[in-house]
């Protein structure tokens, strides 16, 4: 057993923080809002190799596996990095295209059945979308779709087209597929939501450094202080699970790769939800504003629990677990 | 990133519960609490039998008698443990975890010859003297004053929280032998529990249980040949012991923790509520699902530490992290138990078939665990300074 980050990994992480630093700053976050999907930026993203990562090499992918997604998804995470990136991550290998961000692949979660209305995410800047369902996944085409858009949408950075109906599409594969698009699909989004718990962490413990009150700096107070404490234990909760799930879809765990995802989402949604939160409370009326960090985090912690199930979901699947071996 | 354990490791595993499974039930149920007699004399002889077999001291050096285990061995050995639900370390607790260690890294060659091998054979029980009724978080403010007598230090003053103290034939003490520096006139004895002038008064705690006393002490006169370290160096030595803490200190708990939310869904199973079984009903399930997830990503957090260390050797802070995180999901689960039962829960013992006993004195006991150790404010202090850097407490 050797569960650290490996050092080739660790150089593949920092690759990435360097360039979602240099390339997608706050700033130019705030500046996405009216086109979220900057193609120009999913073209380098490709380059990069966000959605060739796991891709044979034989089939012109990198070749690495999901302890590696899982890596560079918790950087994308931590800048709030727009797009599908997990769909066109799924699609690659299965739409061509997407392994290298020609095709921008979107996609809906459907393989719990609801009377949820179809929001469809970045739909005008989408090439195909994928319907994941309890028996099978479709492609459809983009352009077959009619979706209102949503005006306002929660996060400011995922716009939204409600659907009134799905067109049929092409039937591409069968339910094992859907799950195992379902159960990567998790663990990615638990990365990106683990990279958001330590993002807000670190927003805040920055912020609690500078602000001063009571002629001291707020982060000496002790009310502060244990917010945040526990607001990095929670972070390092997230990282040490996240990081479990992927090593266990990769074949490198002890335990059920169902059970593993369904932990890991359950634990990061939860974790990044509760450190966005913090994040708000610590900059205290900054942090009610739009300008600042922190809401844009706390919204797209939302995006992320409605897809690939909720905490409530996957407590229920732990839970059916927990009762088989009882 | 890898959580697979090695051939070596399985090899162990393998080896260790083959002994286990004939090893532990052979040695029976352990005795009522209040019988002291017993209860050393069943501690005691676990830790001969883990003597014999060549599984005393999994993380002691092999040249004092150890296994010298590697971590990824430690972490087998506590999966094992708890698997056949083998005796607890129960009164073996400071010797083996840390007057033991702290005789290894800094006691005399005497001291070493006299006590470890004592140790490892369940031949001695050690308790700690550190607290005092007015050194609690703030453990270095503590006042019991030793003062140099030709070859004694003459002690007196007054220690709390001492468990095992009527059992005990050596206790791990820190006094005071300067007071003219805080942190730098505390010094680490031994002494030994037959002297004269040792009082213990027992101090129920909320369980009514006699684990924990008092200790008065009155002119004891220790010979200085029993300090460990140097003299006023004892903040330093007590903070060597940690270096044996490999992250590894909750690893045995969160396992029983595991085991417990196994044992929680069966009795949701076969208990009825509201015309049903409990189990189906769904937020109660769920409700475990979560704990059962809190729980998996502890083990998470313990295996991550314990490679970061098997590497580096240097411990982290993921200990406090760690121990924040499990003393207070600990209590939570147990908690959820005590609500599963229902008016059962009202008893302290087993009432029509329910395990009332174990789950109730459980949740009681877990009260105390974000407060042993450094409190969890204290262990909150710890990470927000020395993680994140921000302002320290005034000391």
């Amino acid at each position: 057993m050797d569960f650290r980050v490996t050092e080739d990994q660790q150089a593949l992480q920092e690759g990435i923080r360097s360039f979602c630093e240099g390339r997608v700053p706050f700033e130019s976050l705030v500046a996405l809002e009216k086109a979220p999907l900057d193609r120009e930026l999913f073209a380098e993203l490709a380059e990069m190799g966000v959605f060739s990562l796991r891709l044979p090499e034989a089939e012109g992918g990198v070749g690495l596996g999901m302890a590696e997604a899982a890596l560079v998804f918790a950087e994308l995470g931590r800048r709030l990095v727009p797009g599908p990136l997990v769909w066109t991550h799924l699609a690659a290998g299965l739409i061509d295209g997407a392994a290298d961000g020609s095709v921008v692949v979107g996609g809906l979660d459907r393989t719990r059945p609801s009377s949820e209305p179809i929001l469809v995410e970045y739909l005008d800047g989408l090439d195909v979308l994928l319907v994941l369902e309890p028996d099978g996944v479709r492609r459809i085409e983009a352009k077959a779709l009619e979706g209102e858009p949503v005006a306002t949408p929660l996060d400011p950075l995922t716009p939204l087209a409600h659907v009134a109906e799905l067109p049929e599409g092409e039937r591409i594969g069968d339910a094992d597929l859907s799950r195992r698009l379902v159960r990567e699909g998790a663990v990615l989004a638990s990365a990106l939501l683990f990279g958001m718990a330590e993002a807000t962490q670190e927003y805040a413990t920055a912020y609690a450094k500078q602000r001063e009150q009571f002629d001291r700096i707020i982060g000496g107070f002790q009310a502060i202080k244990h917010i945040l404490a526990d607001a990095y234990v929670r972070q390092e909760q997230a990282r040490a699970t996240v990081y479990a799930a992927a090593a266990t879809l990769d074949g490198r765990g002890v335990d059920d790769p169902d059970r593993a995802a369904s932990v890991a989402k359950l634990i990061a949604g939860e974790m990044a939800l509760k450190n966005a939160r913090a994040c708000v409370q610590v900059y205290g009326g900054m942090g009610y504003t739009w300008e600042m960090p922190p809401h844009y985090y706390l919204k797209r912690t939302f995006v992320l629990e409605h897809v690939f199930g909720t905490v409530h979901a996957h407590a229920d699947l732990v839970a059916d677990h927990l009762g088989a071996s009882a | 990133m890898d959580l697979r354990y090695a051939e070596r490791d399985e090899t162990f595993r393998r080896e260790l519960r083959a002994w286990l499974a004939e090893a532990a039930p052979a040695h029976g149920t352990p005795p009522p609490r209040d019988d002291w007699a017993a209860r050393r004399d069943y501690d005691l002889g676990w830790q001969r039998k883990l003597f014999d077999a060549g599984y005393a001291g999994i993380n002691w050096p092999k040249e004092y008698g150890g296994l010298g285990a590697s971590l990824t061995e430690e972490l087998v050995y506590y999966e094992e443990i708890a698997r056949a639900r083998a005796p607890y370390i129960g009164m073996n607790f400071v010797g083996i975890r840390h007057g033991g260690p702290t005789i290894i890294a800094e006691g005399t060659d005497a001291q070493k010859a006299l006590h470890l091998p004592r140790i490892l054979r369940g031949e001695e029980v050690w308790c700690q003297g550190f607290s005092e009724p007015t050194a609690g978080s703030d453990l270095a403010a503590l006042r019991t004053s030793a003062v140099r007598d030709g070859d004694d230090y003459v002690v007196n003053g007054q220690k709390i929280w001492t468990s095992f103290a009527q059992s005990a034939d050596y206790c791990e003490m820190l006094v005071r032998t300067d007071t003219a520096s805080k942190h730098g006139g505390i010094s680490w004895v031994i002494m030994p529990m037959n002297l004269d002038g040792i009082e213990i008064r027992p101090l129920p705690t909320l369980l009514g249980e006699t684990d924990f006393s008092e200790m008065f002490l009155e002119n004891v006169r220790i010979p200085v040949e029993n300090l460990v370290g140097e003299e006023n160096d004892g903040w330093r030595v007590t903070n060597v012991t940690l270096r044996f803490e490999r992250g590894t200190a909750w690893a045995a708990d969160i396992i029983e923790l595991q085991q417990t939310l196994r044992e929680l869904a069966a009795l949701a199973q076969r208990i009825t509520r509201d015309d049903a079984a409990a189990w189906e009903d769904r937020a109660l399930r769920r409700e475990l699902g979560h704990l059962s997830a809190e729980v998996e990503s502890l083990w998470a957090m313990v295996k991550l530490q314990v490679s970061e260390l098997a590497k580096t050797g240097v411990p982290g802070l993921g200990g406090s992290v760690i121990k924040l995180a499990f003393t207070e999901l600990n209590q939570r689960i147990y908690e959820f138990g005590t609500q599963l039962l229902g008016r059962a829960g009202l008893s302290r013992e087993d009432v029509a078939d329910l395990p009332a006993q174990r789950i109730v004195d459980k949740y009681l006991n877990t009260l105390s665990l974000t407060i042993a150790a450094g409190s969890s404010q204290i262990q909150r202090n710890i990470l927000s300074e020395r993680v994140l850097g921000l302002p320290k407490e005034r000391r």
